[in-house]
């Protein structure tokens, strides 16, 4: 293959045919950037969709009250679930070998916060200190709430990171500082960011039985949040999950006197559920990406062959010239496809190097919620273009072949 | 040099066939200089394309120089033109992105000789044509005569048995006519066997040997005292 005699001939060829190795090289060269550029999109997309997802825990569990609608045992329709402590200590013993993370909740939806001269609404949470994990939050300043918190019903306050600067203009300057929460005072003992965003970040979490004496919500819940233990395999954590949230449901419909087919009753959010149909769903993305990326790909070949197609057309006198001064079909057919492959690889790189340009360039500026890190696997963008060559090379071989076949007295006449 | 027995050659087109070489008998000698006359469509340029194995005949022998021409394959009809033949054609046939020197170095490329040789072989080419001075001109640099005068030193480049030449001044005026014969003259002279199609008597005159073609068949065959080309330019 290396023969840099051959190279010469071939330098020379494609040195003294600007055009033709122009256009070869463009259609070539925007196929793979077209591919580049739509596996960083699918890439992007698939980034953004599972960062938004990786919000919570992925294998959390919450249930919410309802209303019934179905009579059961003489009781009517429209009735609003309520959840006691009682509910929730039933089911953490009953499961304690199934859930990791528990915690039970009692949130307000709009709370009232006041530090000074800024105000501020937010969202009130009544946590335990288990529901950092299920919330996936990490903490930046301070501590959680803890144990000893919930035992004395501590007034004290982690704030998301939004609230932190909203009030105290930074991340951690609020440590220690008193808030005023719907008209009771508050400490603040932490700061925590979420995966989730400012939304997420906008919130304040209190000791769940602060919360409940505050609100004067006696014995209520709002709702409850567990995590299952990790899995190694998918499928079985999804089974087990399935399960509990099964058991759930039937445990609460009998205590609560709720229609055991009522399926507005309760309810209960399983994230796997919805991880697998975001895995499904990004699955289907990046195959439609690949899918379009083929079909570039193939038209990339056939752009190829056309124009071999169109070179042999355009070069059969100087083949039949070739052959009468003594080139072999095998010279006819090894010159041809060495400048097509040689122009394959040389345009399929440059439209490599441009696509990943682009996306270094312009991918970190078009960071948002469902669109993040729009990278692209340099192997499979290797591969493509070697593929690509392949086909370019078989697509030039057919008419390289036939051009090795013209009888020279054939190729000679051609005008 | 070469011996032909019997040689036939048809042409089909669509469904009629057109019989051009009805038994063609004819040997050359080495250091012949032979012009092969004839009206157009007679079968001139058929003939000189079969002895350059650049088509086949239909039936019949060809020895060219020992070795019997017949059912070649392509590759194996590529080396033997390349090593038994050289080409001159009526349209210089140059390659139009090479220069004078690459266009002559060409046959020696597909000898496997190397660039260095090339370029040195190619140019003392160019300086028997006295073109040396021209060698990094492209064709369409070139004047009529020189582009043939080109030709012929690429064909005479891979130090061929034989040279062919198809109307080889057929695009040229009279005086370049006759340079270019004089430089076939002169090569012929120096041993190499020569055969040239042409339409022009005075062209014909300035070979050894006259034969002509008619209606498929050889109807002249004869020596003559040969025209020098010198006496004319
Ligand atoms: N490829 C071909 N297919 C069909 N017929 C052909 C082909 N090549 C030549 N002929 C025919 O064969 C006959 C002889 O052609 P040839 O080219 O040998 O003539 P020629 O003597 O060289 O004529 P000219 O002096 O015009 O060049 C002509 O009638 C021509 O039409
Ligand atoms: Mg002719």
């Amino acid at each position: 293959m290396f023969n840099i005699e051959r190279w010469q001939e071939i330098f020379q060829a494609i040195a003294k045919n600007k055009l033709r190795t122009f256009l070869t090289g463009v259609s070539v060269a925007s196929g793979i950037f077209i591919l580049v550029i739509l596996l960083g999109a699918g890439r992007g997309i698939q980034n953004g969709i599972q960062n938004q997802f990786a919000k919570d825990a992925t294998n959390k569990i919450e249930i919410y009250p309802g209303i019934t609608q179905k009579e059961f045992k003489g009781l009517g329709i429209g009735r609003e679930t309520q959840f006691k402590n009682r509910d929730y200590e039933i089911v953490t013993q009953k499961f304690e070998n199934f859930i990791d993370n528990r915690s039970k909740l009692y949130s307000v939806w709009s709370g009232n916060i006041v530090y000074g001269k800024e105000t501020g609404t937010y969202r009130i949470e009544g946590v335990n200190p288990n529901y950092q994990f299920i919330e996936n939050a990490s903490v930046i300043a301070g501590r959680f709430i803890n144990l000893s918190d919930i035992e004395h019903f501590e007034k004290v306050a982690v704030i998301g990171k939004k609230v932190s600067t909203d009030l105290f203009k930074d991340t951690k300057s609020g440590i220690g500082k008193n808030i005023n929460v719907s008209g009771t005072i508050y400490k603040v003992v932490g700061v925590f960011t979420d995966p989730g965003g400012e939304r997420e970040e906008s919130r304040v979490f209190i000791p769940v039985t602060t919360a409940q004496r505050a609100y004067s919500a006696g014995e209520d819940i709002r709702s409850m949040a567990f995590t299952m233990p990790k899995r190694d395999n998918f499928d079985q954590a999804l089974a087990e999950s399935e399960n509990f949230s099964k058991q759930l449901d039937k445990i609460l419909k009998e205590r609560h006197d709720i229609a055991p087919d009522d399926e507005s009753a309760l309810n209960i959010q399983n994230s796997l559920e919805q991880a697998q149909k975001i895995y499904q769903l990004t699955d289907i993305i990046q195959a439609f990406f690949w899918f379009v990326g083929i079909l570039t790909i193939i038209a990339g070949v056939v752009g190829v062959g056309n124009i071999m197609l169109i070179v042999v057309k355009e070069r059969t006198k100087e083949i039949g010239i070739r052959k009468a001064l003594g080139a072999t079909p095998y010279s006819i057919i090894a010159m041809i496809l060495h400048e097509a492959v040689f122009i394959t690889l040389i345009s399929g790189f440059i439209g490599l190097i441009f696509g990943l340009l682009l996306w270094a360039g312009i991918g970190p500026f078009i960071e948002s919620d469902f669109f993040s890190h729009p990278e692209v696997d340099f192997n499979i963008a290797l591969t493509t273009v070697i593929l690509l060559t392949v086909a370019g090379a078989f697509a030039g071989f057919i008419p390289a072949y036939k051009a090795a076949k013209i009888r020279p007295i054939v190729a000679l006449r051609d005008e | 040099m070469i011996e032909i027995k019997d040689l036939h050659k048809s042409y089909q087109t669509g469904s009629s066939s057109l019989h051009v070489l009805k038994g063609i008998n004819f040997n050359v000698a080495e250091g012949e200089l032979v012009a092969i006359m004839g009206s157009s469509g007679s079968g001139k340029s058929t003939l000189l394309n079969i002895l350059g194995i650049l088509d086949e005949a239909d039936s019949g022998s060809y020895i060219l120089d020992g070795v019997p021409i017949k059912n070649l394959n392509e590759t194996v009809a590529s080396r033997y033109r390349n090593k038994f033949l050289g080409f001159v054609f009526q349209s210089f046939n140059l390659i139009n992105y090479k220069t004078a020197l690459d266009n002559v170095a060409l046959p020696l490329y597909y000898q496997g000789v190397n660039a260095k040789d090339r370029a040195e072989i190619a140019m003392s080419y160019l300086e028997k044509v006295g073109l040396a001075s021209h060698s990094h001109h492209l064709p369409n640099e070139l004047s009529g005569g020189q582009k043939q005068r080109v030709a012929i030193a690429r064909a005479l480049a891979s130090h061929p048995k034989v040279l062919l030449a198809d109307e080889p001044t057929g695009a040229l005026d009279t005086t370049t006519s006759y340079e270019v014969m004089e430089l076939i003259q002169g090569i012929n002279d120096e041993g190499k066997t020569i055969l040239i199609v042409t339409h022009e008597p005075d062209i014909a005159a300035m070979c050894k040997r006259n034969v002509i073609l008619k209606d498929g068949l050889i109807i002249e065959d004869k020596q003559i005292v040969q025209q020098r080309a010198k006496l004319y330019v």
